[in-house]
């Protein structure tokens, strides 16, 4: 019989017999913006880009919050930001590519020497470039996932190894806007526009639009783009799930090789000649769009959307702090707190998950 | 440091072992080009005339370069290795005109006659010589011949500056000033741009010297003023971006171009009234002067003047157009290309 003794139930009694729950609904008003941001973490960048907008609008009146201008900035920042969706699709893996200018660089090089050196057909040219894009992203891929070395060194060496190529093979030669037109306009193709009203829209830059809709939409609702994000999260887990770590990164990279070929393409539009000394600083410029953009250095977090909004700001300050007239030093001192900012901004969301 | 150390070590021991063999022929003169690349057109012109020139004069010549621009390291490596060798003397284009002086006078110290091409040392007495172009001649003839062309309309002309960058080093502002100064316009401060009043200046942008710096300078300054009519440019990469920017807003064909360096793809845009004119310097004379100039050192000691009323030797410069304007004299772009580099 239970006697007094064996009564070990009745300590229970009047101890919280709630289920396990989540608090929910009781935040403070700063968790709640803290929680937001780290739903949508292209928010912070949008916020910042619409202010700086609305201020150099104030500041300027209908000289910067014109067409022109508006659009204007859209053709400053798309080479930057198309190499900064190369740089996007690498930092979300928790790596880092120093040789995206380089890679971009060396392939308009090959698309305007292919065609003018050997006189291929600038199409097939052209198809050459983007060849040897991808496959300098190869190489990236095969060194960060099957060597193993840091992304950091790998791209480090890289950089300097493709720069060299690029120039050597170029003799550092200029191939003029003016012979392009005429023997093969298919290389300037992204300099053709479209004009609405006073707004001038470039190929390049609709291209850059469509290929940073296209990568928000694959990096969010495919396998593939649900696994870049895994494995920059954590690549052991990822393993672990069953995703093939490092197929996935060498296709990362070689993607990204691609993107900054195509830059390469758009380049030519841009500046109208094939110059092997353009895009001297495309690495850095497309890390500062993507950390401006809130996107994680430490990987598995972040929106395209985020790079996206990034360039702009940078491009919005540019053209914005010219007009005014200031020294252009203030551009770079500005875009310095920006980016100490973000990155102070990301950690400060990061705690949300703590 | 380690690094130059081990390099010159290494390269001291290779050359010793090599001198040997020289020895056979021990009155040779022999000779040290050192630029800031070897892939620079400007640098494989200046090169391709020190080559010849040694060729003609019986000098062993030895040529060096940095791995990029602003590689001081390689060269410091390269003119100690020169004094290991035994070199007459050391034709120079640093690319760290102060740092690389120490190394310089070491060389000096060792009885080398040094002479620095195209960039002046700092201070410009750090070398023996100097051989280069007149940046601010070059400048103030473009300056003249925009203004010339102008006409009465100089007077109110809208410009647009596109420099070279931030830090102001000294080419980009003696070209500036100087075709502020050909054009007729109160430069302030000639050791630096942007303190100019002159209403007729729309502003001044940065190009790095390159398509894409050029371009983005010209569209910025564009959207201060559209009406931009005359634009000086650092050099001819930076006018061929600008040419883009104009372009696409329509306005290529009547705005004034002006330009500095006399390459070939820039003489081709001369020709093609892409340009309307440029200033042509001349890489290649610089390197073969230097190379008599040590010849002469190696024989009996003379070291060279410099051109009267300068403190360094002008290698010339001469302004190419195919539309010549009264009271500036120019050679045409056949002339042009006949002498271009690149």
């Amino acid at each position: 019989m239970a006697g007094k003794d064996d009564d070990y139930d009745s300590v229970l009694k009047g101890s919280d017999n709630r289920v396990a729950s989540f608090t929910t609904g009781r935040r403070s008003p700063v968790e709640t913006v803290q929680h937001v941001l780290h739903s949508y973490p292209a928010l912070v960048p949008l916020i910042v880009l619409v202010a700086s907008l609305v201020v150099f609008g104030l500041l300027l009146g209908s000289k910067f919050f014109s067409p022109f201008a508006l659009t204007l900035i859209l053709q400053q920042v798309a080479i930057v930001g198309i190499v900064g969706a190369a740089q996007t699709l690498i930092i979300l893996t928790a790596g880092i590519d120093l040789s995206v200018g380089a890679i971009m660089v060396l392939s308009s090089v090959v698309m305007g020497q292919f065609t003018f050196r050997y006189g291929l057909p600038p199409e097939l040219a052209v198809i050459c470039g983007l060849a040897v894009g991808a496959f300098c992203g190869f190489i990236n891929g095969v060194l960060v996932a099957i060597v193993r070395l840091p992304p950091f060194i790998v791209t480090l060496g890289m950089w300097q190894i493709i720069l060299a190529t690029n120039f050597l093979y170029s003799s550092n030669e200029t191939i003029r806007s003016q012979d392009i037109a005429a023997a093969a306009p298919i290389l300037q193709f992204f300099g053709e526009k479209i004009r609405i009203g006073g707004a001038v829209f470039t190929y390049g830059v609709i291209g850059f639009v469509v290929l940073v809709a296209v990568l928000a939409y694959v990096l969010a609702n495919t396998a593939w783009g649900r696994h870049v994000y895994a494995i920059g999260d954590d690549p052991e887990a990822a393993e672990l799930s069953g995703i093939r770590v490092k197929r996935t990164l060498i296709s990362v990279y070689v993607t990204a090789g691609l993107i900054c070929a195509f830059a390469g393409w758009a380049l030519i539009g841009r500046i109208g000649s094939v110059s092997p000394t353009a895009g001297q600083f495309a690495n850095i410029e497309s890390i500062t769009a993507v950390v401006i953009g809130g996107i994680s250095l430490f990987g598995g977090r972040g929106s395209i959307l985020g790079m996206l909004f990034g360039a702009l700001i940078v491009g919005v300050f540019s053209l914005g702090l010219r007009l005014i007239g200031t020294d252009p030093q203030w551009t770079y001192l500005l875009i310095g707190l920006l980016i100490i900012s973000a990155v102070a901004v990301d950690q400060w969301i990061r705690k949300v998950s703590a | 440091m380690k690094t130059t150390l081990i390099t010159s070590t290494l390269a001291g021991l290779a050359l010793s072992a090599m001198s040997t063999a020289a020895m056979a022929d021990a009155h040779a003169t022999s000779a040290c080009l050192i630029t800031k690349t070897d892939t620079n057109p400007f640098f494989v012109k200046m090169k391709e005339g020190a080559t010849a020139k040694a060729e003609e004069l019986g000098i062993t010549l030895k040529s060096y370069a940095g791995k990029i621009d602003g590689d001081s390291e390689s060269q410091v490596a390269a003119i100690e290795t020169c004094i290991a060798d035994g070199a007459k003397g050391i034709l120079i284009t640093a690319s760290d005109t102060k740092g690389i002086v120490p190394a310089v006078q070491q060389a000096r110290d060792a009885g080398i006659l040094v002479i620095a091409l195209d960039t002046p040392l700092e201070p410009i007495d750090s070398a023996d010589a100097t051989f280069a172009t007149d940046n601010f001649l070059a400048g103030e003839l473009i300056g003249k011949w925009a203004a010339a062309t102008l006409g009465d309309e100089a007077a109110n002309a809208k410009i647009a500056m596109l420099d070279l960058a931030v830090s102001q080093p000294s080419v980009g502002v003696l070209r500036d000033q100087g075709f502020l100064t050909g054009f007729g316009i109160d430069v302030k401060d000639v050791s630096k741009w942007g303190d100019e009043d002159d209403a007729r200046i729309v502003g001044n942008d940065v190009t790095a010297g390159n398509e894409e710096g050029g371009r983005t300078a010209m569209e910025n300054l564009l959207t201060k003023d559209p009406e931009i009519n005359v634009v000086y440019t650092i050099n001819e990469p930076a006018a061929a971006g600008a040419y883009e920017a104009l372009k696409a807003v329509g306005r290529e064909g009547d705005v004034l171009i002006v330009s500095v360096d006399g390459g070939c793809p820039g003489v081709a845009n001369v020709k093609d009234g892409v340009i309307g004119a440029t200033s042509q310097q001349y890489p290649l004379l610089m390197a073969s002067k230097g190379i008599e100039a040590i010849a002469a050192f190696a024989k009996d000691g003379t070291k060279p003047a410099p051109t009267e009323g300068k403190d360094f030797f002008d290698t010339g410069v001469a302004l190419v157009t195919d539309k010549p304007a009264d009271g500036v004299e120019s050679i045409d772009t056949v002339k042009g290309k006949e002498l271009c580099w690149g």
